[in-house]
């Protein structure tokens, strides 16, 4: 099993799903290419488990299409889909060991004993958990679960992987730790992976791409950097990390704040409702000789929080609007910065000044 | 007395007086077991030892033994019984895993429908089938009417009644813990069974059937252990043909007046109860009849 076991592309065609009057899916469109780890993120209640269901074949949508390479699978049964999935809260099997576990899909599947024992072995051995196939499930530990969770989904080598918010009971260190393994297997085995999380962190952890889904569509699908540095919209640039936002006025091919013109590499999107979105670890103190090529704001301080590996300043500017300033704190660094009530000036290299439109669109 | 100490004599105290406080809510109830259950139960042990002219004998199991009457009742007491926890299963399993698929809602409206007849009594119910079930009574004028039979089945009097007012009877027993076990197992099991390449049926008896055993291996349990002695439903339906150990310890009673024997009957299926409970207890826990567990 550690050669890569072949992987197919998803295309999921205006899949719409509807609740009464809520719509859990509203034509959802997207192409998983073959071997991808993409995340689905979003909010609870953003549809993006429902998406996921729709993938397994556990919940019936009302419309569209789903294609695992060429074929149709929207109206398959989800025992003769063929895709692993690893379930959020594991759904080990309690009336089987280890092994009874990780082998039942090779039992369904008729494989002979020998070649059976000798998957679940490797399997097992893939999970870093050789020995403990004759253990029962409730002697376990929630990441030992885990672990045979995966193994059960992959020992019968799909080529599609599905994970339902699979760290979420973790502890955050073993959760750290987890994503790092997962990332890793992915490579070892190569499935196309489509994973569903809340947490942008290990989103952006793990993911080749990331769809940002909010109430039942797709609002951008990106790359962790190109999600991060130049989010599609207020929505995904407040899901994703922390922001400022400052309200801009368009002014020729530019944007201009507090009637200043600001220095900017990208572009400015369509609209009229423009956003500054300023990242807390973008934003630099400034102090002595003034920058060029940087966005400089005036500024109070309002606020000083320490947050051990950091610190974390508020400052209001002159025409009202609130900026959240993140740094390191080195070796007595702390004690130097400005206290609240003294002025400040903020630095915001162009690079990193980044125009969003508001709204979710 | 060092700081580590500190109030250790008062906390003591405390959970001392908490305990008594916990046992004296429970005497009552204490006193009650000990005064219509341990005492009654003693005296039994006791009469089945006293023989007809009133020293110790053992005459009264010796009877047992050797009379093929007595040997005859307790085959038919455990063919009655299970006969119908045979009966209870078939029809009570189904029945459980429909109303445990149920939303919460229409489950909870049948569970009521269930237990109605649970809360009735069973006097009532009996005589009620005894009504319906007679020659002239509303099945065999219905079926006739129908051309379903032509002449009226005897369906009361012998052991058809006997099983059809015993399956009615018995049958919430079975139902309510394998309704309990069933509604305990996670979805979710049979998702992840069907999404590995289970069928329907094939999840249902890898995962669903095995995870819902205790509660059916409790209910039937329950169901079994009820029929033992069971009294007025066979006495009734049955109309003197079936013959059950409670029967044969009334008519020791009523008939021959004879206590030692009629207790003696009693301390044997007393003590077959306890020891099918005690081998049950080691498969399976007992609480779980209860509708407990998990």
């Amino acid at each position: 099993m550690t050669a890569k076991t072949g992987a197919l592309p998803i295309t999921v065609r205006d899949v719409t799903k509807t609740y009464g009057s809520v719509h859990a899916l509203d034509g959802v469109s997207l192409n998983v290419k073959s071997g991808e780890f993409l995340t689905l993120l979003g909010p609870s209640g953003s549809g993006k488990t429902t998406l996921l269901m729709v993938l397994a074949g556990f919940t019936r949508p009302d419309c569209g299409s789903l294609k695992f390479g060429e074929d149709e699978m929207i109206r398959t049964p989800p025992h003769l889909r063929g895709v692993g999935m690893v379930f959020q809260n594991y759904a080990l099997f309690p009336h089987m060991t280890v092994a009874g576990n990780v082998g039942y899909p090779l039992k369904l599947r008729n494989v002979p004993k020998a070649e059976a024992r000798d998957r679940i072995d490797r399997a097992l051995e893939l999970v870093q958990l050789g020995g403990y196939g004759d253990r029962g499930i409730d002697q376990l530990s929630g990441g030992q679960k885990q672990r045979v969770a995966l193994a059960r989904s992959i020992v019968f080598e799909p080529r599609i992987l599905l994970m339902d918010e699979p760290l979420s009971a973790l502890d955050k260190k073993l959760r750290d730790r987890m994503q790092i393994e997962l990332r890793h297997l992915h490579e070892q085995l190569g499935m196309t992976t489509v994973y569903v999380t809340h947490d942008q962190r290990e989103a952006l952890t793990m993911s080749d791409r990331i769809a940002v889904v909010n109430r039942g569509r797709i609002m951008q699908l990106a790359e962790p950097q190109q999600l991060y540095d130049r989010p599609a919209n207020k929505f995904v640039a407040d899901f994703i990390g922390d922001s400022s936002f400052l309200p801009v006025a368009r002014e020729g091919a530019g944007v201009s704040f507090a009637g200043a013109t600001l220095l900017m590499d990208g572009a400015v999107p369509e609209g009229n409702d423009l956003l500054l979105m300023v990242r807390p670890e973008r934003v630099r103190l400034l102090t002595g000789d003034l920058p060029g090529d940087t966005n400089i704001f005036d500024a109070k301080v309002t606020e000083l929080v320490y947050q051990g590996e950091s610190y974390l300043l508020y400052a209001r500017l002159p025409e009202g609007s609130e900026i959240a300033v993140r740094g390191a704190i080195r070796e007595g660094t702390f004690g130097k910065l400005p206290q609240v009530g003294d002025a400040v000036k903020l630095g915001l290299h162009k690079a990193d000044t980044v125009v969003i439109a508001d709204g979710e669109r | 007395m060092s700081v580590t100490d500190l109030h250790a004599a008062g906390l003591r105290r405390d959970e001392r007086l908490e305990r008594w406080k916990l046992f004296g809510l429970a005497s009552p109830a204490i006193l009650l077991v000990l005064v219509v259950l341990v005492i009654p139960v003693g005296w039994l042990f006791y009469v089945s030892f006293v023989g007809a002219d009133g020293n110790f004998s053992l005459e009264n199991y010796e009877r047992m033994v050797s009379r093929k009457s007595y040997l005859r009742i307790f085959v038919t007491t455990f063919q009655v019984s299970i006969l119908t926890t045979a009966l209870c299963i078939v029809i009570g399993y189904p029945l459980a895993y429909f109303i445990s698929q149920l939303p919460t809602r229409w489950a909870n409206l049948c569970l009521v429908t269930v237990l109605l007849p649970f809360w009735t009594s069973l006097l009532v119910r009996t005589y009620a089938w005894l009504v319906l079930l007679q020659k002239q009574g509303l099945v065999n004028q219905w079926a006739i009417s129908l051309g379903l039979w032509d002449e009226p089945l005897k369906f009361v009097h012998n052991m058809t009644g006997t099983l059809i007012g015993m399956v009615h009877i018995m049958l919430p027993f079975l139902i309510l813990p394998v309704y309990g076990a069933m509604r305990a197992i996670d979805k979710d099991y049979l998702k992840a069974a069907s999404n590995l390449g289970a069928s329907p049926r094939r999840a249902f008896w890898t995962v669903f059937f095995p995870l819902s055993t205790p509660g059916l291996f409790a209910g039937s349990l329950m169901v079994f252990v009820l029929c033992l002695g069971f009294f007025v439903t066979p006495a009734v339906l049955g109309g003197g043909r079936v013959i059950m150990v409670s029967m044969k310890i009334v008519s020791n009673i009523e008939l021959f007046v004879n206590w030692g024997a009629a207790s003696s009957l009693g301390v044997v299926l007393l003590v077959l109860t306890v020891i099918i409970l005690w081998i049950a207890s080691r498969f399976t826990r007992l609480e779980q009849m209860a509708g407990g567990g998990h």
